[in-house]
């Protein structure tokens, strides 16, 4: 074990500006973590199919080629010892990004992951740091079935002791990946299948947009206003980002202003900037892919209900309802947070104003 | 075969010294432990609160692994840490410290007697059964990807060998070679239930062969059987060669935890008679290694240092509950 006496880079750029080049969110994140590894001979990748296949949902293609398979490990299917693995190897100062492949998986795994990858530097007084990256896939919408669909961030930002980043874009996904990966903190990296633009599943218009090519960091725990606007606000994050961003746009010719605001980061949380959006705005829209009970969207409006309850004058909340995500198309399209009912919650939460 | 240290009267001598100082600890924390925790059993009551699993009788293990390993080596432990903590050279006064909750102890009493993290001497425990072992296999891939020899030992109980993560974590050591000796403790009890009602095989070291590695077991809570097994085992990690899984027949002399009757343990009464420390001691003076006064200085000196611990311990600061929050991330804090 080492005290790791400070992040590789240090000293980077913070959100600078996008430029001109356009990358998927898949390639901006092999291009964060590739520049970090060139810098840090300490950072390396390790999961199931992390190498020549290149990640399921290509977060690593290309790197196995750069750097050979003693930085970009495949793994046997055998999450528990594979996390462990890079939770022992951070703790003696590497810097690990560990995938695993499909966020559903934690079943098997997450002892590793709450009570020793979190907990470690608490348990050790602050005196072995665990700066180790989880990367793994989240989200549905293409009939993966109940066990390969979940969000389940909710989850990961409940336990203490790691810090939880969810990605809606290309730019931000750099960035995140850039600042995780020097953290000298654990950070869950949870990227939806449906943003990293890949060629084999229905992509999303802004699955491919402007990125720095230089290494630069976007701040872990800052939320981002993603579209200004002055009726409402709609709080999200990850692929409804999206979602929402498309309503706000339908609607605004109606003369309905939709702010969204895309969180970015779950641990630690934003809560000045959902205040502040709030206070403009006075109706709260919490649109999260996850579970709805027991999880963010109950946590995003507590923020707003305990400090300042009197700003609410509506709270509406679009999530999954608590079921088990249905199969059959049409069926996880009922319980998805689509456009629709997004769409639906807001004409709901402005309709006082239209009928006044 | 690979090359280790052979067992010297010096080394036996360091052994038995190590196993009267763990003796010695065990017995002081028991002690400090029930002293306040009267009338009648409060877990929670007293200067150490908590579950409490203490390690007499299983001292031949980590005297007999503690001979072959530097403080740069790392260890894993389990719930049941504190002989194989004191044995890796873990600073007495800070886990002690930390045992009574103190802001001095090796995680400022954020952690506790299953929680014991000792960077200076890559130690470590973790309270969930065979969980400490996948932490071991990357300690053991940073020493091998630096090109040092040193390795990672992971110590688990005999239930630990019939979780995954122990299968799991043979099956990648082997596979990537890793510097990695596991050790089981067979101490025959998984609190209440006997290994025969628990494990199909009668000697978890024949689960090594299923992942290619060798498998060895010590009979009789034999430390110099753990010396040369541990010895063959580390030389083995340290030339590049990989792991291999030790089993050690050992005794837990007392109960699972503190407050544990035993009610379901027939064999309660012959117990002492397999204890350990005095059958070596008296070998090693039938044999002339050591003479009774030996023996008593050994006593003398671990009593000196142990009692030293636990007054450390208990002048030090008791943790400021408003700093309860600290310490959860290196930078920046929950919001």
């Amino acid at each position: 074990m080492t005290m790791t006496t400070g992040a590789p880079g240090a000293g980077a750029s913070i959100e600078p500006d996008p430029g001109k080049r356009k990358l998927s969110t898949s390639k901006a994140i092999q291009e964060a973590i590739a520049q970090q590894m060139r810098a840090d001979e300490g950072v390396f990748v390790m999961g199931e199919d992390v190498g020549s296949y290149g990640g399921i949902f290509s977060s690593t293609t290309g790197l196995l080629e750069e750097f050979g398979p003693q930085r970009i490990i495949d793994t046997p299917i055998s999450e528990t010892a594979f996390i462990g693995t890079g939770i022992g190897a951070a703790v003696e100062g590497m810097r690990p990004i560990v995938e695993l492949m499909f966020v559903d998986f934690f079943g098997v795994c997450m002892d590793q992951i709450y009570n020793h990858m979190a907990k470690i530097h608490y348990e050790s007084g602050g005196n072995v740091q665990v700066p180790m990256v989880l990367m793994t896939a989240v989200g549905g919408g293409y009939s993966d079935g109940a066990q390969h669909s979940q969000s389940l961030w909710g989850t990961f930002a409940h336990l203490p002791g790691m810090k939880v980043v969810v990605p809606s874009n290309p730019y931000d996904a750099k960035g995140l990946m850039t600042a995780a990966i020097r953290s000298n903190d654990p950070v869950v990296f949870m990227f939806h299948k449906g943003v990293m633009g890949l060629g084999w599943m229905k992509k999303n218009q802004r699955s491919v947009g402007a990125v720095p090519e230089e290494s630069y960091e976007v701040p872990i725990g800052k939320a981002r206003v993603a579209r200004e606007g002055t009726d409402v606000t709609i709080v999200t994050l990850s692929l409804s980002v999206h979602h929402a961003l498309d309503v706000a746009e339908k609607l605004e010719p109606e003369g309905i202003s939709v702010e969204v605001i895309d969180l970015r980061s779950l641990v630690p949380l934003d809560r000045d900037a959902i205040l502040a959006s709030v206070s403009k705005t006075g109706r709260l829209i919490v649109v999260d892919e996850d579970y709805q009970s027991f999880g963010v969207s109950g946590e995003v409006i507590a923020s707003v209900a305990e400090r300042r309850p009197g700003l609410l004058t509506h709270v509406s909340r679009v999530c999954v309802p608590d079921v088990p995500l249905p199969y059959a198309s049409q069926l996880e399209y009922g319980v998805l947070p689509t456009p629709a009912r997004i769409e639906a919650a807001v004409r709901e939460a402005v309709a006082d104003r239209l009928s006044s | 075969m690979t090359l280790y240290p052979e067992l010297t009267d010096d080394a036996r001598r360091e052994m038995l010294r190590m196993m009267v100082l763990i003796r010695t600890y065990e017995e002081a924390i028991l002690r400090e432990y029930h002293a306040d925790k009267s009338p009648g059993f409060d877990i929670g009551a007293g200067l150490i609160p908590g579950e409490m699993h203490l390690s007499a009788g299983q001292e031949p293990v980590a005297a007999g692994l503690g001979a072959h390993l530097t403080l740069d080596d790392a260890m894993t432990a389990t719930h049941r840490p504190h002989h194989v903590a004191i044995a890796k050279g873990v600073r007495l006064r800070e886990m002690t410290a930390e045992i009574f909750g103190r802001e001095t102890g090796l995680g400022r009493g954020r952690g506790g007697h299953m929680h014991l993290f000792d960077p200076q001497t890559h130690f470590s425990c973790s309270g969930i059964i065979a969980e400490g072992l996948p932490p071991a296999l990357g300690q053991a891939f940073a020493f091998q990807r630096r090109g040092t020899d040193r390795v990672a030992v992971a110590v688990a109980g005999e239930g630990a060998a019939n979780q995954g993560a122990f299968h799991e974590s043979l099956n990648l050591a082997a596979l990537w070679k890793l510097p990695v000796v596991f050790v089981i403790e067979d101490n025959d009890w998984g609190i209440s239930v006997p290994r025969a009602k628990s494990t199909s095989v009668t000697s978890n070291a024949v689960r090594g062969a299923a992942y290619g590695m060798p498998g060895i077991r010590v009979e009789e809570n034999s430390v110099e059987g753990v010396y040369n097994a541990a010895g063959e085992a580390i030389a083995r990690a340290r030339a590049g060669d990989g792991p291999s899984l030790i089993e050690v027949h050992t005794l837990r002399l007392w109960g699972h935890f503190e407050g544990d009757a035993q009610g379901y343990r027939a064999d309660l009464e012959g117990v002492p008679g397999h204890d350990p420390l005095p059958t070596y001691r008296n070998g090693l003076v039938e044999r002339g290694v050591i003479t009774a006064e030996d023996y008593a200085s050994m006593q003398a000196s671990a009593v000196d240092r142990v009692e030293d611990a636990i007054a450390f311990a208990k002048e030090s600061p008791i943790p400021d509950p408003a700093d309860a929050l600290k310490y959860i991330f290196a930078e920046g804090a929950r919001s």
